[in-house]
């Protein structure tokens, strides 16, 4: 970030920079995630999905998207005109907000800020206002039912992330993803979910914690993004779409877009903390400020392809089943950790 | 006249009040919410209006009769009791063999005939095959209704293989117009008995596997055990009859207990529902039965492929059937839904006076309120999804 402020001067010009580039980002990936969906979810439907739009079908995300842009836009007879038109906006503001401090490189991240994990739980709440905002307007109770499942849903998986988010701050001393990532830096054996660089005895005792935590941590970012075995928000089998349902067009492919832009988010957010973000594997070999960006990215894609396969294999939670298991499983064992590294950290 | 059953026109939802802790009350009422015909999970045009109180039902009303076809005003129009059976076939449009076979048994028994023992063991093979392929049906989209959509994808290349059987002997994948009165239409081809013993034994892992996915999943344990549970007394009291009797735990076959065909001389079990995860009649105890069967309709067709006998398949039959005038029949089957029964009434002339179907997926039907108060909008699905029904049977 300083690197690009030493070439242009303007600082207003910087910022607005600096906030297009995880834009342009967040568009080019949504076409590589949408393709990844469809053919993994091909595949292990024992199916190959597209085949013809270009070759094996890699054209084809750029077809869907082009559909989507010239649909009608249809709004409900009586829908509140001004809440169905600023939801899905304000559910991708809180997706791209995030954005602004994931260190994708040593040299790049959006904002340094200090409390980075801080801001990244308060502006994952703003999704959840976005889905409410979506779930009434649209004037069907189908609709109704999904939004305020989502909103349960989402804030109750809020305690776990922010929990898990905590441990590993614990360890590694700082609320600044950036200065996390750095703490992380040196190889494999540094990260936090391995330990973080603690002295050998202090690391073998937090690392089963640490492993528990990131497993606890994924599963409560699953949820936090609707995707099943949390989906039942936009439970296709109950509720049509649920909150989406009577969305089309550009505004469902807002959703949508929002919807993979968060997938990507708690991805990354969990290999921020726990994998090293962008520091390689290998110590020194393959890293460097551009490398950072290829290991993060890489770090990152292979949990969205974890979520887009676990979505293909296991049936979804009902509502109450889903909240007993983020009150009363994930959220006492995360205590539970964070009594236990805590204590172990001191000691 | 009977009325069909509606919320009264006075029904005035229920008003809550909750007392918060500022000492404000906040009104609280229950939703009207129409699960309407179209639904991606209501299995066919099926409307289902509930009354919720927040996600619990309160009541639940089915409205049905999207799908009703005439069927049985179609019969007495017909000029020969062979041309009932096409129209057989499109009640139950994905257990189309069992159809046949129960309304052939009934002209057969009305006219008084026997058909050659050949006909009888091709007749049980077909039935058996069609009883797999519809429960993959039922097994596949209950998978979607709970939100695993891959194990949808794995039945239907099983239920490819069937298909393929049938194609190969009569032409058709869905509906056959195979088992004719008195005999089948054509017989089976030269290939038919050696791909039908590969299917068997391709087929048997499968159900494996399908357990492994779906069946024993902690999730969708979780989600249909203790879910949609019909105790004995009220499914014997409602009529219900197959899977979901047996799921019950009651031990009611009709191949067993009413014989036809040549099962009692095959060696199989009916499945019970035991309550392994849960209670006995939830949902899991329906849907374990269902895989369950299927492997012993896999025995039953192993056992037919290798004491087929030989012989001829067509009947000889008179062009015009002309039963008896005054003659009536009530012949009862197990479908692959429950107890199929034919009910004709003959006046002597080549047409049918009167035929009665009674499908089992109705009166399954008729006990979803019964089992669904008190459960959630997502056991309703589920619940709904596990009866299994067929809007072609229920509505005819």
């Amino acid at each position: 970030m300083e690197f690009i402020q030493t070439i242009f001067a303007n600082e207003l010009f910087v910022a607005v920079l600096l906030s297009i580039i995880p834009l342009i980002f967040i568009i080019v990936y949504a076409l590589v995630v949408l393709y990844t969906e469809m053919k993994v979810a091909a595949h292990i439907q024992d199916r190959v999905a597209y085949m013809r739009t270009g070759w094996h079908g890699v054209l084809q995300p750029i077809a869907d998207m082009l559909k989507l842009l010239q649909k009608e836009d249809i709004i409900p007879a009586h829908a509140d005109k001004l809440l169905f038109r600023m939801a899905p906006f304000i559910a991708f503001v809180g997706t791209y907000a995030a954005y602004a401090v994931l260190p994708f490189s040593s040299i790049f991240i959006g904002s340094n800020i200090n409390l980075g994990a801080f801001f990244l739980v308060a502006v994952g709440s703003l999704v959840v206002v976005g889905i409410l905002m979506a779930g009434w307007a649209s004037n069907n109770k189908w609709s109704l039912f999904g939004g305020v499942r989502s909103a349960a849903q989402m804030i109750s998986y809020e305690i776990p992330t922010a929990l898990a988010i905590i441990i590993a701050v614990m360890i590694t001393g700082s609320l600044n993803l950036q200065e996390v990532t750095k703490f992380q830096d040196g190889g494999i054996g540094n990260w936090v979910i391995f330990g973080g660089p603690l002295p050998w005895n202090q690391k073998l005792m937090v690392m089963p914690f640490t492993i528990i935590t990131f497993f606890i941590m994924f599963v409560a970012s699953i949820a936090e993004v609707n995707r099943t075995p949390f989906d039942l928000p936009e439970a296709e089998s109950e509720l049509v779409q649920g909150f989406n349902t009577e969305y089309s067009g550009m505004r469902f492919a807002m959703f949508y877009l929002s919807e993979y832009a968060n997938l990507f988010t708690v991805s990354a957010v969990v290999v921020a903390l726990f994998l090293g973000g962008w520091s390689s594997p290998f110590g020194s070999l393959m890293s460097g400020p551009v490398w950072g960006i290829f290991w993060f990215v890489a770090k990152a894609y292979i949990f969205v392809f974890i979520q887009i396969w676990v979505r293909w294999t296991l049936p979804r939670l009902r509502v109450d089943q889903l909240m007993y298991v983020s009150w009363k499983v994930l959220t006492p064992w995360l205590f539970f950790c964070l009594l236990a590294v805590g204590l172990i950290l001191v000691i | 006249m009977l009325q069909p059953p509606t919320l009264p026109t006075n029904y005035t939802v229920k008003h809550g009040h909750i007392k918060t802790s500022t000492g404000k009350t906040i009104r609280s009422e229950e939703m009207i919410v129409n699960m309407g015909p179209q639904h991606p999970s209501t299995h066919g045009v099926l409307r289902l209006e509930i009354v919720v109180d927040g996600e619990i039902i309160v009541d639940c009303i089915p409205h049905i009769g999207y799908l009703h076809r005439c069927f049985e005003k179609h019969c007495e129009h017909m000029t020969n009791y062979q041309q009932v059976i096409p129209y057989a076939d499109r009640m139950d449009y994905c257990s189309a063999m069992t159809n046949e076979w129960a309304f052939a048994l009934a002209a057969e028994r009305l006219l008084k005939i026997e058909v050659p023992e050949r006909v009888e063991y091709i007749r049980v093979i077909m039935a058996e095959l069609q009883r797999i392929a519809s429960h993959l049906i039922a097994v596949g989209t209950y998978g979607i209704d709970s939100g695993a959509f891959t194990p949808f994808l794995y039945t239907f290349i099983d239920r490819e293989k069937i298909l393929d059987l049938f194609e190969m002997t009569c032409g058709a994948r869905l509906l056959y117009n195979y088992i004719w009165i008195g005999g089948l239409s054509h017989d089976l081809p030269p290939r038919f008995i050696d791909q039908a013993k590969e299917f068997v034994t391709y087929f048997r892992p499968r159900i494996k596997m399908l357990n492994d996915l779906l069946t024993y999943n902690e999730i969708f344990v979780k989600r249909t055990a203790n879910v949609g549970v019909l105790p004995k007394e009220v499914a014997i009291n409602y009529a219900v009859s197959g899977p979901q009797l047996r799921g019950s735990g009651v031990n009611w076959d009709l191949r067993r207990d009413d014989p036809y065909g040549v099962y009692h001389k095959l060696q199989w079990e009916p499945q019970i529902g035991k309550g392994e995860m849960g209670t006995v009649g939830d949902c899991w105890d329906r849907h374990i039965v269902r895989m369950r069967e299927m492997e012993q309709s896999l025995n039953i067709i192993e056992q037919s492929l290798a004491v087929l006998p030989e012989g001829n398949v067509q009947a000889a039959l008179p062009k015009r059937i002309r039963p008896e005038k005054d003659a009536e029949v009530y012949v009862r089957t197990e479908a692959s839904r429950g107890e199929l029964g034919y009910y004709i009434v003959s006046d002597g002339t080549a047409s049918p006076f009167r035929v009665k179907a009674r499908g089992p997926a109705f009166v399954n039907l008729s006990v979803l309120p019964e089992i669904a108060r008190g459960s959630m909008i997502a056991d309703l699905v589920l619940t709904a999804g596990s009866i299994d029904i067929v809007l072609g049977e229920v509505d005819r």
